[in-house]
């Protein structure tokens, strides 16, 4: 039985975890000096409604075989899946200030296993797909029941292998594969769609032969919505293309593409504290 | 080989149900006797060898031990980030099985040659690189490979290749195999040149030098062992492959060497091939007398170093 299915997902729970997790990437990223804020910040809704309206997991239990799988495979957005792990119960939230500290767990981009509930070590683009697509396969012949979620950047389809695997999906009729776009428009120096001609991004999916829809990548009710109807019934594997805001929450942050490289310094951590009513 | 590899895969699949195949769009008629047996457990990819090797990586992230196989470079250096990255970083039992390995396929033209594989593979932590010698190292090296907790590499020649042991070898990662006895130099064969080693030896024999063949099916991790006793006892180790001489199995015994505390009794001989692309057409007989990978070239580059040493060594000896 799914989670989705039995439990009455509370937006305004969900909302509040959001922002929790949106002020600790800006705090993370000010202390640790870290790039890739805005990036991690726009992910932030779909990691919540993934991790607390969707998933099938159990915090205390990480290694279920039954577990749905969650693969942020944009993996340079670490941040904001370490605190979606850490705020849902996977590890104590007092290790997400170790974040970058020299022989500490949490590096940039996770590693293998680093923290309970990591499900795969990211951050060369091109890869969470493939192996999403190897686990459910996997699953198939292990007969079960779970379904994966994979978390990508729409600067990442740029890479080759994403659509390699996006042929080989529907080929196997894996409808218990869901890929999530964070289309933000935005990669490390330009427009997503100027670098490459990525538009018409749903029609595209659609042609590899999957079943897409858009939504709103910043609301939580249509997330957990879409997520929670995997498998669809048509067959096909889901492509969610999510419309997001780079920099999300953080109103000097959002569409600017900045903030792929800068971190907050004190005044400004502060004023993303009180935009984000935490002070 | 590569009729040994379908047979002891097929074997392997029966006795272990965790067994999975991946193919990236080859293999044709080979194959189909593992097929009708376990057509759930046999997975062509497609010409996608990036994304088949990740999911054979997330394969084994779910517990399975998942072979994946095609023609060598397409299987080595065409999805190298995804073996560096999915495979070895997260340390998981895929076994990568190349076909074709070093000139196998000369006659397809150097896009299908393969001399720079055991280099690009050897590198990445936690990866084991294994290259039979013949049909009947290549079944144990499976059941070696498939048993493995880690990532392992086995680079095949072709198929039909002279099959050099009596009988199926004992064999052990990283222990490598004394086939002929000798006393004066060391012919250390990895992979397909190992009929060729035999050879060799048998060349130098006629000439009045009594060289030891060893099948060092392990580049990866070495057989220290063999090679210090090797080093103390011969005149010559000459390291036989068809793979560049740079870094591939002599480059990995020259490291060896350099670190040792005491500069070893032999000389250390690369026999490999050129730093250089094969343009001309020809066959694998034709690529090896290119690159001077028959037994006469191998013994008499054996015999040249040979002779160099047994005359440096003289004034020694009568001091």
């Amino acid at each position: 039985m799914r989670v989705a299915e039995s439990q009455r997902v509370d937006l305004a729970e969900l909302e509040m975890q959001a922002r929790l997790i949106r002020a600790k990437l800006a705090e993370m990223s000010h202390q640790a000096k870290t790039p890739h804020l805005g990036s991690s910040l726009s992910c932030v809704d779909i990691l919540v409604a993934a991790y607390w309206g969707v998933l099938a997991i159990d915090p205390g239990k990480p290694a279920d075989p039954d577990r749905d799988r969650f693969i942020l495979s944009k993996g340079h957005a670490a941040p904001a899946l370490y605190a979606a792990l850490a705020y849902k119960g996977f590890f104590p939230v007092e290790l997400l200030d170790t974040f970058t500290q020299a022989g500490g767990r949490l590096p940039e981009q996770p590693s293998p296993g680093c923290v309970p509930g990591m499900e795969a070590a990211t951050g060369s683009l091109g890869h969470g797909l493939s192996l999403g697509l190897g686990m459910a396969l996997a699953g198939r012949l292990q007969e079960r029941q779970y379904r994966i979620f994979v978390a990508m950047s729409d600067g990442e389809c740029n890479e080759g292998s994403v659509w390699e695997a996006a042929m080989l999906a529907p080929a196997h009729g894996l409808d218990n594969v869901a890929v999530i776009v964070d289309y933000n428009k935005w990669q490390a120096t330009g427009r997503s769609n100027e670098i490459m001609a990525l538009s018409p991004f749903r029609q595209k999916w659609e042609a590899f032969g999957w079943s897409a829809s858009e939504v709103d990548g910043h609301d939580l009710d249509a997330l957990v919505s879409a997520m929670s109807n995997v498998p669809d019934g048509s067959g096909k594997p889901v492509a969610i293309i999510a419309h997001t805001v780079k920099g999300k929450g953080i109103s000097f942050m959002e569409d600017d593409n900045n903030w792929h490289y800068r971190s907050p310094n004190a005044d400004e951590l502060r004023q993303a504290r009180v935009e984000l009513g935490l002070v | 080989m590569r009729n040994a590899f379908a047979a002891e895969i097929t074997a392997l699949a029966e006795a272990d149900e965790r067994v999975v195949m991946l193919s990236a769009d080859i293999g044709n008629r080979l194959f189909d006797n593992y097929k009708a047996r376990f057509p759930n457990r046999f997975f062509n990819c497609g010409v996608a060898e990036a994304n088949m090797m990740s999911m054979a990586a997330g394969m084994a992230f779910s517990g399975l031990r998942p072979v994946a196989y095609t023609i060598t470079p397409f299987i080595t250096t065409r999805c190298l980030e995804q073996i560096r990255v999915d495979v070895c970083y997260h340390n998981v039992p895929v076994t990568i099985v190349g076909v074709g390995g070093g000139l196998s396929y000369a006659s397809l033209g150097a896009t299908h040659h393969s001399c720079e594989d055991i280099a690009f593979l050897r590198v990445l932590p936690h990866m084991t690189v294994i290259c039979p010698g013949d049909a009947l190292e290549v079944g144990q090296a499976l059941r070696a490979a498939i048993n493995h907790d880690g990532p392992v590499y086995i680079r095949l020649g072709k198929k039909g290749e002279p099959v050099v042991h009596q009988q199926v070898p004992e064999f052990t990662i990283g222990k490598a195999i004394i086939l002929r006895e000798g006393s004066d130099v060391c012919l250390l064969s990895t992979g397909n040149l190992l009929p060729t080693a035999m050879r060799a030896a048998e060349e130098l024999e006629s000439g009045g030098v009594s060289a030891q063949v060893v099948s060092f099916h392990t580049v990866k991790p070495l057989d220290e062992a063999l090679l210090a006793e090797a080093f103390s006892k011969f005149t010559v180790v000459a390291t036989l492959e068809e793979h560049s001489l740079l870094g591939g199995f002599g480059g990995s015994v020259a490291e060896w060497m350099a670190d040792q505390l005491r500069p070893p009794r032999a000389r250390l001989c690369r026999i490999g091939t050129a730093d250089e692309f094969l343009h001309e057409a020809g066959g694998q007989a034709y690529a090896r007398e290119y690159f001077g990978l028959t037994p006469e070239s191998i013994a008499r580059k054996v015999l040249d170093m040979h002779g160099a040493t047994a005359a440096d060594q003289v004034p020694e000896v009568t001091v």
